[in-house]
């Protein structure tokens, strides 16, 4: 008979290992791929499992640092170089911790960059930087934050209980978003005159920058968020199968509206460390940040049909692209060769992800 | 074709079938829900391949791979639930898989033409070909449908439950058409559960009964109603219920429904249940019974009535409100309804009952997995293992974990919708056992079920309904299958 071994990898998603399989007690069970990877002990398989992902991904990451000790040598082996990878890493890393929730719940938002830009304006108008002056710099970070939640709050409201179709809802966002942006901004980029909002978040504790912190205090939130609270679970549940959860007693519309409140609520925070990074606001802040936020998710191992969500693989996928950037950029390879890979790594990814889906679907 | 078998895993939904079909004959299948018509027509339509079995064309040995491999032979198939695209045109559907065409080029108008020549001989010339499907009434969508088959030359056929969505007039009009084709030589399968139509219109009859052939090449005409019953009833595996609970006759109702209406969906129900009874819904498919309990729980509006548990009325409408006040449903489709699929068994337990296990929003993972592992030990689902994706279990074991979950929440109310659709004899009982053990514990169950005898067996009193209202109310051991049938397929007679 099966000996059940219930294990918890590293990252503390559970995973059930089967030592052997019991083809009598589940009839309608296809041979068992997900829930037990190891069950075949190939490589395939232990590739299959939460763990095993991830652990791909950690290998992915690490080639990559060998290609960059190879090529580019003390340039990219540095301690300022790492911290360099992390800071680029973390604006659009906070923003995919965001969209690993929505795209966990079987959504999708293509509003991020343009809510990233709309914040980052609006929290550095005159009229906010002459309140910032009088009164603290705070009150920027919070109309940052502001501005992101009620486009989230816009997105999830369309969606969850004007009912369309989340692509199109944030892609009117991603229009409307930066169209109001380039109003505000008049096109030109403003300048963060406050001294102290760039001195905090533009320095450092312990050695490590202030925008790094942000990224990880805002991953461990997540992480706990998703795999430790009701609403995490939620999450998954609406993705998996909303007429299940709604039959379960949960208010789904309402769970998918928080969805992308909190996604906007995280591009807010983006917007803060985008504006902290360059001391400016301005309307092309964030371009193309769906793509990679999406492309980070996906890579990470979260299924984009839903149900599923994983924020280590995210913050691995994250790293993943901002390492390529930085090796290639230390490589002197333009932009255009970066996206070629990009491009490359995105499909290679989703196809093994699909071989995945398959062994578990039969 | 000869002894046909077709097994699914964990289920042989076919399990010895015999039907033969002479040109020109509409041949009637008879058989309650489940009985096996559906996959019989599968089978024969190419979309499922027999485990066993032979089926011959015009005297030849044939096998059906695939759906186009039937329809080369000349069988077209109808489908219950209609299979038309809806964002085409009533042409382009017509001749959907085989449009005309020339160096490649589909020739709209030709399609045109040919659509309308067809729908004018269906005597629906005001159908027009250029219309989008989606426009349409579902009765013109079966006539689109019946097009098609005829749009390819189909020496057979197949048509299930054509009439279901159609008026007597219309019926009257489809019935015409079928004559005229079978008047050139064209051969029909006709499924229908009204009786009065396989009279009509039916030359021979076949009765399936749990996947079996019961009887083939029966006369349509004479055959005794009493007789096409007897043989469709009367199982060859007895189910073994549980001694009924005792109800406290004066007991205050749980759960009282009232003049529960929904416009086109069903009228006026109104019934009690009071602590430790189990009141059953009995119907064929489409008589209004998911509906009714989907509205009890919320998941559908009322049109009108009112749902209250322990005398306070339920908000309709929401589900959130009728959980809250005590209501569990194990839906009808396990797998698209109830389970999250990818998701831990634990997970799915426990997914009505997160606030239980959370402090300020905090999941205690443990206490879940504590809780989730003592059910599924005393509810016996095998293979053990909480953090088993609950795909990787057979229906019944699923079935199980649903029913955990109400458990759980300790329900006062529980809607139990078709608890033992794809499940082994042996869970049967087991949940027939469980359900015994709600009631003990005062629990008030209200129990959908195709299979008469399920509902007479398991239930203290039971509703029939069809044609979307209650024909009778009454203590079931006052019923016997014959009674309920008998009262389903009188009222049901167009």
């Amino acid at each position: 008979m099966s000996a059940d071994v219930t294990k918890v990898d590293q990252a503390g998603e559970p995973v059930a290992g089967r030592a052997e399989g019991d083809a009598t007690a589940t009839p309608s069970g296809p041979p068992v791929g997900g829930a037990a990877p190891r069950k075949d002990g190939g490589l395939a398989g232990f590739l299959s499992g939460p763990a095993g992902r991830n652990a791909g991904l950690v290998l992915a990451l690490i080639l990559l640092v060998v290609v960059g000790i190879v090529t580019a040598g003390d340039r990219f082996a540095s301690p300022e170089n790492a911290l360099t990878i992390l800071r680029l890493g973390s604006v659009i890393g906070v923003v995919s911790v965001g969209m690993t929730f929505v795209i966990s719940g079987g959504g999708i938002d293509l509003s991020v960059g343009a809510i990233v830009a709309l914040s980052s304006v609006w929290a550095t108008t005159v009229a906010t930087q002459t309140m910032a002056a009088n009164v603290h710099w705070i009150v920027m970070v919070v109309a940052a934050l502001v501005v992101g939640a009620v486009c989230g709050l816009v997105n999830g409201v369309l969606i969850a209980y004007g009912r369309m179709a989340p692509f199109i809802a944030t892609l009117a966002m991603l229009a409307a978003a930066r169209g109001l942006a380039e109003i505000i901004a008049k096109r030109r980029t403003q300048i963060i005159r406050d001294r102290g909002f760039i001195e905090f978040f533009g320095g450092s504790v312990l050695g490590i920058p202030v925008l790094v912190i942000m990224f990880a205090i805002v991953a461990v939130v997540g992480w706990v968020l998703l795999n430790r609270t009701t609403f995490g679970r939620r999450t998954l549940a609406i993705g998996g199968n909303p007429e299940a959860a709604r039959l379960a007693g949960i208010r789904v519309q309402r769970q998918t509206m928080y969805l992308y409140i909190l996604l906007g609520v995280a591009c807010g925070i983006a917007a803060v460390m985008i504006m902290a990074r360059t001391t400016t606001g301005t309307s092309t802040h964030g371009t193309l940040y769906e793509l990679d936020a999406i492309a980070a998710v996906v890579i990470g191992g979260t299924l984009l049909s839903g149900g599923r969500g994983t924020i280590v693989g995210t913050v691995l996928g994250v790293l993943i692209f901002t390492t390529l950037t930085n090796v290639f950029t230390l490589n002197n390879l333009d932009t255009s060769t970066q996206a070629v890979a990009k491009g490359a790594i995105i499909v290679a990814a989703v196809l093994l992800q699909q071989r995945v889906s398959r062994t578990r679907s039969g | 074709m000869t002894n046909v078998v077709k097994r699914f895993p964990g289920v042989v939904a076919l399990g010895g079938v015999d039907l033969d079909v002479q040109s020109g004959e509409v041949h009637c299948l008879l058989g309650q829900n489940g009985a096996g018509k559906s996959t019989l027509i599968k089978v024969l339509a190419g979309v499922h391949e027999p485990n066993e079995g032979t089926i011959e064309w015009a005297g030849d040995a044939v096998t059906l791979h695939h759906p186009q491999a039937a329809m080369d032979l000349g069988v077209a198939t109808m489908y219950q639930e209609l299979d038309l695209v809806e964002g085409l045109t009533v042409a382009e559907n017509i001749f959907l898989g085989h449009e005309p065409t020339r160096f490649g080029f589909s020739q709209r108008t030709s399609a045109r033409r040919e659509a309308a020549r067809l729908l004018a001989r269906l005597g629906h010339p005001e159908i027009s070909p250029a219309a989008e499907v989606g426009t349409l009434s579902a009765a013109s969508c079966q006539i689109v449908s019946m097009a098609r088959a005829l749009s390819r030359d189909a020496q057979l056929i197949i048509m299930d439950e054509p009439s279901a969505v159609l008026d007597a007039g219309e019926v009257a009009q489809l019935f015409r058409v079928i004559r005229e084709v079978t008047d050139q030589g064209v051969a029909v399968v006709y499924i229908s559960h009204r009786l009065e139509e396989i009279r009509e219109i039916g030359d021979r009859v076949t009765v399936l009964k749990d996947g079996k052939t019961v009887a083939t090449g029966l006369d349509a005409k004479s055959t005794p109603t009493q007789e096409l019953i007897r043989l469709m009833t009367g199982r060859s595996i007895e189910y073994v219920f549980p001694p009924k609970p005792e109800v406290v006759v004066d007991a205050e109702p749980v759960l009282r429904v009232e003049g529960l209406s929904r416009a086109g969906e069903f009228g006026s129900v109104s019934f009690d249940v009071r602590p430790g009874e189990v009141v059953g819904l009995a119907g064929l498919v489409g008589s209004g019974r998911s509906e009714v309990v989907e509205t009890i729980f919320g998941a559908r509006k009322p049109t009108s009535g009112t749902v209250s548990v322990d005398g306070t009325v339920v908000r309709g409408g929401s589900v959130a409100a009728a959980v809250a006040a005590g209501i569990g449903l194990c839906p009808e489709e396990r797998k698209s309804q109830a389970l999250v699929l990818g998701a831990s068994l634990a997970s799915n337990i426990t997914l009505a009952t997160l606030p239980r296990f959370s402090r300020g929003g905090l999941l205690d993972g443990s206490a879940e997995v504590e809780a989730a592992e003592e059910l599924l030990e005393s509810l016996d689902v095998r293979p053990r293992g909480v953090h088993r994706e609950s795909r990787t279990l057979s229906g019944g074991n699923q079935q199980k974990v649903v029913l955990a979950r109400w458990l759980l929440r300790g329900c006062k109310v529980l809607l139990l919708d078709e608890p033992t659709r794809g499940v082994d004899v042996g869970a049967r009982s087991e949940i027939y056992a469980l359900i015994r053990r709600l009631t003990d514990e005062g629990v008030a169950v209200v129990v959908v079920s195709s299979e008469i005898p399920e509902v007479l067996g398991l239930s203290n009193r039971v509703l029939v309904l069809a044609d979307r209202t209650v024909r009778h109310e009454g203590p079931a051991d006052e019923l016997d299958e014959h009674a309920v049938l008998d009262i389903i397929l009188k009222g049901d007679a167009a």
